[in-house]
Parts: C-alpha cells; sequence; structure tokens
C-alpha cells in the first residue's frame, strides 16, 4: 500500500501499539484502536478498519464485525465537530427528555444522527447517559449539560455551531 | 432527615476529594497497608466470604463465594474485571464513586486482587462517563507513582497492573460474560454458562466481574471489619439457611418525579416510600406517586400501594418485580400513561438487545411495535395478551435465552400490563373505538424508531 493512500498516521499507529502490553492478545485492542481512530477522524471508514486488522494481525471482517455491533462508529462520513446525545431513557423522559430531542431537532433542521449543514454538530439519541439526577440531560463531547431547558438548549446549539466544539475523548 | 451516617459517600463532597492527597488524609490505603501487612489472600477472601457483601452490581451474588469458585493453586494468570458499564437506566451510583471518590474504588480493587491473586485488572467503562475516566486515570497514575499498584506493591511480593478500558455505548457489555467478550475485542455477546467466568473468563483464564460499589464495600469492610458491615442491613432469615441477607450500606439512585433526584446512601432493607419521603423531598409538584421502579427499569414496577416495600434483595421480588437490581428508584407520579412508560422500556430493550437469541431480539422488536402501535390508537385489547405472551416467554427464567436481558425487557411488560391492565384496556378502548376488538392479524407500522 502506498504511503500516501494510508489512513492512519504514524501517531495513530503509535497509540495504537501503545496498548499491545496491557492485553495478552492483539485482537483485545480493537476497541481501543477504534477509538483512537475515531476520536482523530471522527469516523471508521472501511479503509481503516483494514490497516487496523493489518495491525492486530486480524483479518479484517473480525474487526468490521466488532466496530458493527456498536452502532457508535460511523463509517460513511465523519459526524460533527461536537456529537451531542440527548438522553431519552426513562428518568430523563419522565422530565422532558424526549421533549427536548424533539426541540433539537426541529430547531438544529436535523433528525438524530445528523449532522448541521456547517458540520458542527451531530445530534444523537442515548440511552441513559447515567445523570438521572440531572434530568434531562445532555452528553455534548466530553460535557455533561444539565438540567436542560429548551432555552439553555438553544444556547448549546448556538455556542456549539460558534466553534466552541469539543469532541470526544481521546483516549480510549 | 435522615439519621443514618453515611460511609461509602463519606467524602464526596469534600473538596479535592477525587485526589490521593485527600483520600488519604481521611485513612485511606490504611486499610489496604493494614491487610497486606496481617493478612493472607485465602483469609481476606473469608473475611468477605464471612461479612456475605452481595454484588451490588444488580445479580446480588455473594462476593466472597465468587472468588472462593476460583480454582486453586491455578497457575495463572487470573483477571478481575471491574464492571463500570452502568448502563441500567436510573443508576449513577458507581459515576459519583467514580467521579468523587476515584480511591476508595482503587483501593477496593487492589484489596479484591489480592484475595483473588489477580495480576491484572481491566476496569470496564462506558463511553457516556468521560469525567468518571479521566478522574479514574489521574487516580491510577497517582497509584503507580505512591507504590500501590506496579511491581512489589507496599513491598510485598504483590504485583498488580490496572488499565481502563473504554465501551463503545452498549447496554450488554454490562452482562459479565459480555463485558469479557468486549475486551476480548469481540462483539459483546453474552456467552453460556457454565463456565463461569471463574473457571474460564476473560483470555479464557479465570476471571472475576465485579462492580465498582462492590469494591467501595470491600475497602470498607477491610477498613472497618465484617461486624460493622453485618450491624447495617438485614439478617439473613432462620428459616432459610441459604438466604445470605441483606447486610451493609447502599447507595440508592433517586430520580424521576421526586423534588431532590440524588444518589443515597441507606441501610439496605429502607422502604421505598421512606427513600422517596425522607431523602428525595417527596413526590413532586405536590402530587401522589403512582408506581416507581425499584432498582432500574429491568427489575419492572411497584405499585403506589406496594412503595412500603423494603429496598433489600428479597424485597421487590415480594411484590412481583424482578429483584433488588441496582436500586434505582425512578419514582412515577399520578400523570403519567403507562402506555408512555411501557413503550419507554420497550423501546430501550429493543435498541439494546444484542441480536443473539432470538427470543429477545424478536420479542423485544415486537413489543416495540406493538406498543408504537397502541400509542398511535391503533391497540387491540389482544394485544395485551400477545404482549404477556412475550414477556412471559422470553427470558433465563422460562428458559429461552442466554442472558438475562431478556428477563430485564419482560418484566416491565409483564408488571405494567397485569398492576395496570385497567389503564391499558381503556386507552385501547378510547383511542381506537371501532377496532380494539379486532382479532385478525394487522400491519405494523412503518415508521419504527428501535434503531
Amino acid at each position: 500500500m502506498a504511503t500516501a493512500e494510508r489512513i492512519l498516521t504514524d501517531e495513530m499507529i503509535e497509540a495504537i501499539k501503545a496498548y499491545f502490553p496491557r492485553y495478552p492478545t492483539r485482537q483485545a485492542v480493537t476497541l481501543p484502536a477504534l477509538h483512537i481512530v475515531n476520536q482523530r477522524l471522527r469516523y471508521v471508514p472501511l479503509a481503516a478498519v483494514v490497516e487496523i486488522a493489518h495491525l492486530l494481525g486480524l483479518a479484517p471482517a473480525e474487526v468490521q464485525d466488532t466496530l458493527s455491533f456498536y452502532g457508535f462508529f460511523k463509517q460513511d462520513k465523519p459526524h460533527g465537530e461536537t456529537r451531542a446525545w440527548v438522553c431519552r431513557s426513562i428518568a430523563c423522559a419522565l422530565r422532558g427528555g424526549e421533549e427536548l430531542l424533539d426541540h433539537l431537532c426541529h430547531t438544529a433542521g436535523i433528525r438524530p444522527g445528523q449532522t448541521t449543514a456547517d458540520g458542527k454538530v451531530t445530534l444523537e439519541f442515548a440511552e441513559c447517559l447515567g445523570a438521572c439526577d440531572f434530568a434531562p440531560c445532555i452528553l455534548a463531547g466530553d460535557k455533561l449539560v444539565k438540567n436542560v431547558t429548551h432555552e439553555q438548549a438553544d444556547q448549546l446549539l448556538k455556542e456549539l455551531r460558534g466553534g466552541n466544539h469539543t469532541n470526544g475523548k481521546g483516549q480510549p | 432527615m435522615p439519621k443514618f451516617e453515611p460511609i461509602l459517600l463519606a467524602n464526596i463532597d469534600k473538596p479535592d476529594s477525587h485526589t490521593l492527597k485527600v483520600y488519604e488524609s481521611t485513612g485511606g490505603y490504611r486499610a489496604l497497608k493494614k491487610v497486606l501487612a496481617e493478612s493472607t489472600p485465602a483469609a481476606f477472601v473469608e473475611t468477605i466470604k464471612s461479612s456475605n457483601l452481595r454484588g451490588r452490581g444488580g445479580a446480588g451474588f455473594p462476593t466472597g463465594l465468587k472468588w472462593f469458585f476460583l480454582p486453586k493453586d491455578h497457575p495463572g494468570p487470573i483477571y478481575m474485571c471491574i464492571n463500570a458499564d452502568e448502563s441500567e437506566p436510573g443508576t449513577f451510583n458507581n459515576r459519583i464513586l467514580m467521579e468523587e471518590d476515584p480511591h476508595q474504588v482503587i483501593e477496593g480493587i487492589i484489596l479484591s486482587c489480592f484475595a483473588t491473586r489477580a495480576t491484572t485488572a481491566y476496569i470496564y467503562i462506558r463511553y457516556e462517563y468521560p469525567l468518571s475516566y479521566d478522574r479514574l486515570q489521574a487516580a491510577i497514575d497517582e497509584c503507580y507513582a505512591a507504590g500501590y499498584l506496579g511491581k512489589n506493591i507496599l513491598g510485598k511480593d504483590f504485583a498488580l497492573d490496572l488499565y481502563l478500558h473504554r465501551g463503545a455505548a452498549a447496554y450488554i457489555c454490562g452482562e459479565e460474560t459480555g463485558l469479557i467478550e468486549s475486551l476480548e475485542g469481540k462483539r459483546a455477546w453474552p456467552r453460556i454458562k457454565p463456565p463461569f467466568p471463574a473457571v474460564e473468563g476473560v483470555f479464557r483464564k479465570p476471571t472475576v466481574v465485579n462492580n465498582i460499589e462492590t469494591a467501595c464495600c470491600v475497602t470498607q469492610i477491610a477498613a472497618r471489619g465484617v461486624e460493622w458491615f453485618k450491624s447495617i442491613g438485614v439478617p439473613s432469615d432462620p428459616k432459610n439457611p441459604r438466604d445470605p441477607g441483606s447486610y451493609g450500606p447502599k447507595l440508592y439512585c433517586l430520580s424521576g418525579h421526586v423534588n431532590k433526584p440524588g444518589c443515597y446512601e441507606a441501610p439496605l432493607g429502607i422502604t421505598c416510600r421512606e427513600l422517596i419521603d425522607e431523602y428525595g423531598g417527596g413526590v413532586w409538584k405536590g402530587r401522589k406517586a403512582k408506581a416507581a421502579i425499584p432498582g432500574g427499569i429491568s427489575m419492572g414496577l411497584m405499585t403506589e400501594a406496594e412503595l412500603d416495600t423494603p429496598l433489600d434483595f428479597a424485597g421487590p421480588g415480594r411484590v412481583g418485580c424482578l429483584g433488588l437490581g441496582t436500586a434505582a428508584v425512578v419514582v412515577l407520579d399520578e400523570t403519567v400513561s403507562m402506555v408512555d412508560f411501557l413503550h419507554n422500556s420497550c423501546r430501550f430493550f429493543a435498541h439494546e438487545s444484542c441480536g443473539q437469541c432470538t427470543p429477545c431480539r424478536e420479542g423485544t422488536a415486537w413489543s416495540l411495535t406493538m406498543l408504537s402501535r397502541i400509542k398511535a390508537g391503533k391497540g387491540r385489547l389482544r394485544d395485551l395478551d400477545l404482549l404477556l405472551e412475550i414477556g412471559d416467554s422470553i427470558g433465563i427464567m422460562p428458559g429461552t435465552t442466554i442472558c438475562g436481558l431478556a428477563d430485564g425487557a419482560a418484566w416491565p411488560i409483564k408488571n405494567a400490563i397485569r398492576k395496570f391492565r385497567g389503564e391499558f384496556e381503556e386507552y385501547i378502548k378510547r383511542t381506537n373505538p371501532t377496532g380494539y376488538m379486532v382479532n385478525d392479524a394487522v400491519e405494523a407500522l412503518p415508521i419504527l424508531v428501535g434503531h
């Protein structure tokens, strides 16, 4: 494979290899590797899956099998600069979580899983963010936004689209 | 106000409670030093066994017994997996422990590894907890620097490496063998047991899977002793020699329609009503409770009349719930529609079923299909019986699935329809006046939002 076509940068490969000593098998590094690539590219295209598999000594199908199980890693195109997860499970739903998600979709003009046209924000529904004491809540990148009103949600969207992005964690 | 003095949550409000300095200033790691100096692995397993500590993750299996099941004189390695994939709706006690007192967690993990002779431990932490991840990683780094982790811990012939392993937003990874598969880099399909993880777990080696709060209980038992632990909670039933009782403090998560949602520490056996009134400040807006989830959504529902049930390991089962689960109480006030509640529950499980066992994959998906139809005013009375048929036939208990996710999906269906059948019938008749008696097959609605 020509270097120019590589998806995984040297930095990514080093970051992935740093996980090898932690586990007795290479396959166990699958999730860490997927997170490392996803953090940097905001998606894990099929070509990256092939390269990860090569690095871990696995068949690409094995990595793809694991990846596709989680529904977390996008493959067709990168998600927005910030991925905002709006909780819809019971504790949040009892305090307006579903209405909050509807409101945000309406304001941003997108459906869950879609990205705003400026590429800034991807809205997602979440199944229980584990912050039921602050329902309804949103996890925007690394930031937990608590007891969110519709006005605060509008404000959050504005901030995120203004460029104050916060992507998910770099370290798996 | 509540009179119980918190132990597990004693430090969470102190400034910088997540740092090693503050943890040590409150007596942290003294228990570890004592156990390493004075005890042996076998003796410490006995200590935990005699405390009757039961796992706090949901199943309530006695922790000491789990450790005791590891093969004796195994050449190793033995692995410890700490389950921090807290995904049960309503549950957030582990998040608070990891964010505000990560060293209490880690001290318990080190003690547990000393007892089980595990030399590598993984904390499987869900993706949705970035602050917990950062706090734990910082605490682990402090521990390596201070000699609590690594080789020759506290000068003894005891080595332990502790790593964080990040999940990718899948509820099933909280099932212990699903967690193991996920950790190995595979899809998180639970394994058929036996072999149990104690015999063949992660990387085909003997493995213990323990919960975060369980680890904290281990820390406190080591620090305060078995007698202290057994002075709290509900004793074993003397008529049932196999009942391990419900000893110790427990973290109860309270959310939904209460005035003060939060994580509260109380002795096991507090009633649901006491928890709501004394800790949660009562039901919000001056309303009455209609029902409450006793321990995460998969445990089912208690009606208002059942709220005096004690929240110990045996209590919720006596009113038809699945069990204590994660002790996460979600309160539903009198305005909540049971159709909405059950739709939410079915949608969750349809989304989170891993798809390995057909009864669960199809059962959860069809129950959502039917609830969506009922909610949209196309329900038929017959649907309630079909839903109950699903509820009664999916899960470990009827013997049709590998893991307990399906039992958790079934319980809200069974409890909601059997305890609130009149409300479901009234809703169906009111919203579908011309079709509620139809018995023919009907088509599903075109739009489904499970996945």
